[in-house]
């Protein structure tokens, strides 16, 4: 039998840049388990029934803090859940601050989305619990790469080789970033393709090809990971109009159609159905947006059991 | 590293014969029993079972899965046993007769998983186990074999292996003990 690596080579889960491809390995073999534990009749096992998790959520999510929250329940994991607009985040406690007071009620991992990038590197530094990083700015989305790298495997049966696409608002997107670096780690090709003001200058130095042409774009790939125009990241017109955006940049059946061959379309969500992507494509047999969905929680439990097995 | 060899060639296969006979002695034609053995090393014993279970029964489809205990285990953190191999259960176990297959009983924990593991997939109408080497005298919880290929009496420092013609080469049982 090949030698396996028994255990990830990092204490928190704070971006795709710390994992080796061998870690990746792992998290997507132990993923497939799980993912079998998810299709039984009772889809819970009690590995973590001594753990528990705090979700602090200082910005809005719906599939990724629902997902983790599944994720840790199937695990046997206690759960808690904070929301900053609810909390006393408003009335001027620091991150440290709450955080601390939140693992005084002894709790043994954090999960965190905060809008500002490097917010859970920084965390880590401070306080003892282990962090999985739920989002953080525009900078990185590990699980979110993990789950989209994992679902392409699922569908070509492996993920060296491949094509891939990250197509729209790259220059917002902590999707884009952890994307690139984790298929680049597997051994994949990767392009970013949209309006030049939403590249940023340093994607060159991540050894990407930048394309601005979404045709072109298209028929270079295997698959295309349509991203979502972060309006409220934006706080300048970075294009004149959406209606213009969505038609230089949007992919819909007609162009799908028009393709050299079938392509594999892929989306984070949230949707904005009509932008970047019209619904007939999003519900097409050629879509695995749900998939990925699916995937998350296998993907999350994986990374928290993990993470979790490195305790003491 | 010192080795004692404590089951190979023509007793080997007599002890494999013996435990089919005494399996059918219970289960006549296994319409109602599955055999499911336990990842990692147990899932040889039971594909060997299976397989001269069918010789001697040309009539009987016997069934046969493979369980994977990893998350179940009580030794978490406690151990590097952390990799899954995949469980293969094809068929419901709701109301079946199951017999767990595992090559060495020791200290019973993993039987104790096994069973915990089990009853994701149903309630079956009875649980029983079948092991090639019973480590007597060595048990951390009440659990005992129902089938039984040979019976040692160990230390806590010895190890015992049991390797396939499959995979290693020869079918043996090896008591392996320090200095």
């Amino acid at each position: 039998m090949a030698e396996r690596a028994q255990t990830l080579s990092t204490k928190h889960l704070l971006g795709i840049k710390d994992l080796t491809a061998k870690d990746i390995e792992l998290i997507f073999e132990t993923a497939d388990t799980f993912k079998d534990v998810l299709n039984r009749p009772i889809k819970k096992v009690p590995s973590l029934r001594d753990v528990t998790i705090a979700n602090v959520f200082f910005e809005n999510s719906t599939r990724t803090r629902l997902s983790f929250e599944l994720a840790q329940k199937r695990l046997s994991a206690d759960t808690i859940n904070f929301a900053a607009s609810s909390s006393s985040v408003s009335k001027g406690e620091t991150l440290i601050d709450t955080v601390n007071n939140i693992l005084s009620m002894k709790v043994d991992m954090i999960v965190m989305r905060h809008p500002y990038a490097g917010a859970g590197i920084f965390l880590s530094k401070h306080v003892s619990a282990q962090i999985v990083n739920a989002g953080d700015g525009a900078h990185e989305h590990p699980t979110q790469a993990l789950l989209d790298a994992f679902s392409i495997r699922e569908k070509y049966g492996e993920v060296r080789g491949k094509k891939i696409a990250i197509i729209g608002d790259v220059l917002h997107s902590r999707v884009a970033l952890s994307n690139i670096l984790c298929l680049k780690k597997l051994g994949a090709e990767v392009m970013v393709c949209g309006p030049s003001t939403l590249i940023p200058k340093f994607i060159r130095t991540l050894d990407v090809r930048v394309e601005h042409d979404l045709i072109r774009a298209l028929n270079w790939c295997d698959v295309a990971n349509m991203l979502r125009i972060q309006l409220e990241r934006q706080d300048i017109k970075y294009f004149p109009s959406l209606r213009e955006y969505s038609m230089m940049y949007g992919l819909n059946k007609q162009i799908l159609n028009s393709l050299e061959k079938e392509i594999v379309v892929m989306h984070p969500g949230p949707i904005n159905r009509g932008v970047e992507i019209t619904s007939d494509v999003a519900d097409s047999k050629q879509s695995i947006i749900l998939d990925q969905v699916e995937n998350g929680v296998a993907i999350r439990m994986a990374v928290l059991y993990l993470l979790a097995s490195q305790r003491n | 590293m010192q080795n004692l060899t404590l089951l190979d060639g023509p007793k080997f296969q007599i002890t494999i014969q013996r435990l089919c006979h005494q399996l059918i002695e219970n289960h006549d034609l296994f319409t109602n029993s599955v055999i499911i053995g336990i990842q990692p090393r147990g899932i040889f014993l039971a594909k060997r079972i299976i397989d001269e279970l069918e010789k001697k029964l040309p009539k009987a489809k016997i069934k046969g899965g493979n369980l994977d205990i990893t998350f179940f285990r009580d030794d978490f953190r406690r151990k590097d046993n952390l990799v899954p191999s995949p469980t293969q259960i094809n068929f419901f176990i709701e109301g079946k007769k199951v017999i767990l297959v595992d090559d060495v009983l020791w200290t019973g924990r993993t039987i104790r998983a096994a069973m915990d593991a089990l009853l994701a997939f149903g309630r079956p109408a009875k649980v029983e186990l079948l092991t090639l080497v019973d480590r007597r005298y060595s048990r951390h919880l009440p659990i005992e074999a129902d089938y039984i290929g040979i019976k040692v009496d160990t230390i806590d420092s010895q190890k015992v292996v049991v390797s396939w013609k499959e995979t290693d080469k020869e079918d043996k049982v090896i008591l392996l003990s320090e200095k």
